[in-house]
């Protein structure tokens, strides 16, 4: 693990301070002030070049994460072309949904006064019919309700026609749950990929950042280990020394 | 053409079934059933006495396209004339499917008119070829 060669470079630091700050002591009991003075500000350096080794650390996380995030190809061609293709996909169900919408709506605004023209037409002859076969009408009165079928069959036939082939329209017009419902399911399904891809980038970084978060909390990985020891396990991951560090930071662009 | 041929539709969308069946009647073929995907719709052909199929290409399971090319390699089936009726509009799979053997070929949406015409198209070929 990452934390456990940072943590025996720790101790030893901690090691290496504390017989410092042994012969502080002795140089400032002996009145040596310039060699006390010197060994203040080496003591300075000493902890500037631990915060420079974790400024590094967390710098090449943040650069692995983000070369994994560039480095993912299915993420990238989802955000490059699957997403602007999914906006075009969506703007065609809204398209065809509309154009469906009102191609039905058109054929039951034209059909709807037909057919009630149709009711009325058939209630007027059906009261005059009456009055025939009760032999309530005078023959002038039946020539013109003969004149009234004859044109009421004409323009029903007409009429029906008409319904028909709105009907028909309206028929057709139901194509749009299909072909929608295609390009829904293949956003769904893109979406889908999308949630599973950032899953796996958030669990990648996870990873990486996990280390230097778990630092602070008590645990075995905060346990000094001792000196780094070159060739044990966990050592390979350590900076070696000032210079470890200076190198690292500038392959970062430091 | 024979008005009471038996003809099998599938399409995953129950929608897309029920508009072809209704434009199927309104050109008076009344015999007709349905299957949702060639995984289902291979079994019925195999078992029933359908003459023509009309099927999507894009289903879950089995694709309307591996559907024609089972149809094509079923021996009882090979000779069945299949119309393919599907919003893939690309030339490569138009070339597939003319290759794999398919007598028609509608681009959704399609009007009832393109539906006959292929239809009737259809079954002059075979005819003139019977």
């Amino acid at each position: 693990m990452d934390g456990t060669p940072t943590d025996s470079t720790r101790a030893a630091l901690r090691d290496r301070q504390l017989e410092k700050a042994k012969r502080l002591v002795a140089l400032i009991e002996s009145g040596d002030d310039d060699a006390a003075n010197r060994l203040i500000e080496e003591l300075g350096r000493m902890h500037e070049s631990l915060l420079f080794e974790q400024l590094g650390k967390l710098t090449r996380d943040l650069h692995d994460a983000l070369n994994a995030f560039r480095g993912d190809s299915r993420l990238m061609e989802i955000a490059q072309s699957e997403i602007p293709d999914a906006k075009e996909r969506l703007n065609y169900v809204v398209a065809m949904t509309e154009q469906s919408a009102h191609r039905t709506l058109n054929a039951v605004e034209e059909s709807l006064p037909a057919a009630e023209n149709i009711a009325r037409q058939a209630d007027e002859l059906a009261a005059s019919w009456d009055r025939f076969r009760r032999r309530d009408m005078v023959a002038d009165e039946f020539r013109a309700l003969s004149r009234e079928i004859a044109g009421f069959l004409e323009t029903t036939a007409e009429d029906a026609e008409m319904v028909r082939r709105n009907l028909s329209d309206v028929l057709m017009a139901q194509d749009f749950q299909d072909l929608t419902g295609q390009v829904i399911r293949r956003v769904i399904h893109l979406v889908q990929d999308l949630e599973r891809n950032l899953v796996g980038l958030v669990r990648i970084s996870g990873e990486r950042l996990a280390v230097p978060e778990g630092r602070g909390k008590p645990g075995k990985q905060t346990e000094a280990t001792g000196p780094t020891v070159a060739g044990t396990a966990g050592s390979g991951d350590v900076v070696t020394g000032q210079d470890g560090v200076d190198d690292l930071l500038s392959s970062l662009g430091f | 053409m024979e008005k009471s041929m038996k003809i099998l539709v599938v399409d995953d969308f129950s929608t897309m079934r029920r508009i072809i069946k209704n434009l199927l009647r309104d050109l008076g073929y009344n015999d007709t059933a349905e299957a949702d995907d060639g995984s289902t719709a291979l079994p019925m052909l195999k078992n029933g006495t359908f003459d023509f199929l009309i099927t999507d290409w894009n289903m879950p399971n089995m694709p309307g396209i591996d559907l024609l090319k089972a149809v094509r390699a079923d021996e009882k089936l090979k000779s069945m004339p299949v119309l393919m009726v599907t919003a893939e509009a690309k030339r490569d799979q138009i070339v597939e499917a003319a290759q794999a053997g398919v007598n028609g070929y509608i681009i959704k949406p399609f009007t009832a008119d393109t539906l006959r015409e292929k239809i009737d198209k259809i079954f002059e070929r075979v005819n003139a070829g019977a």
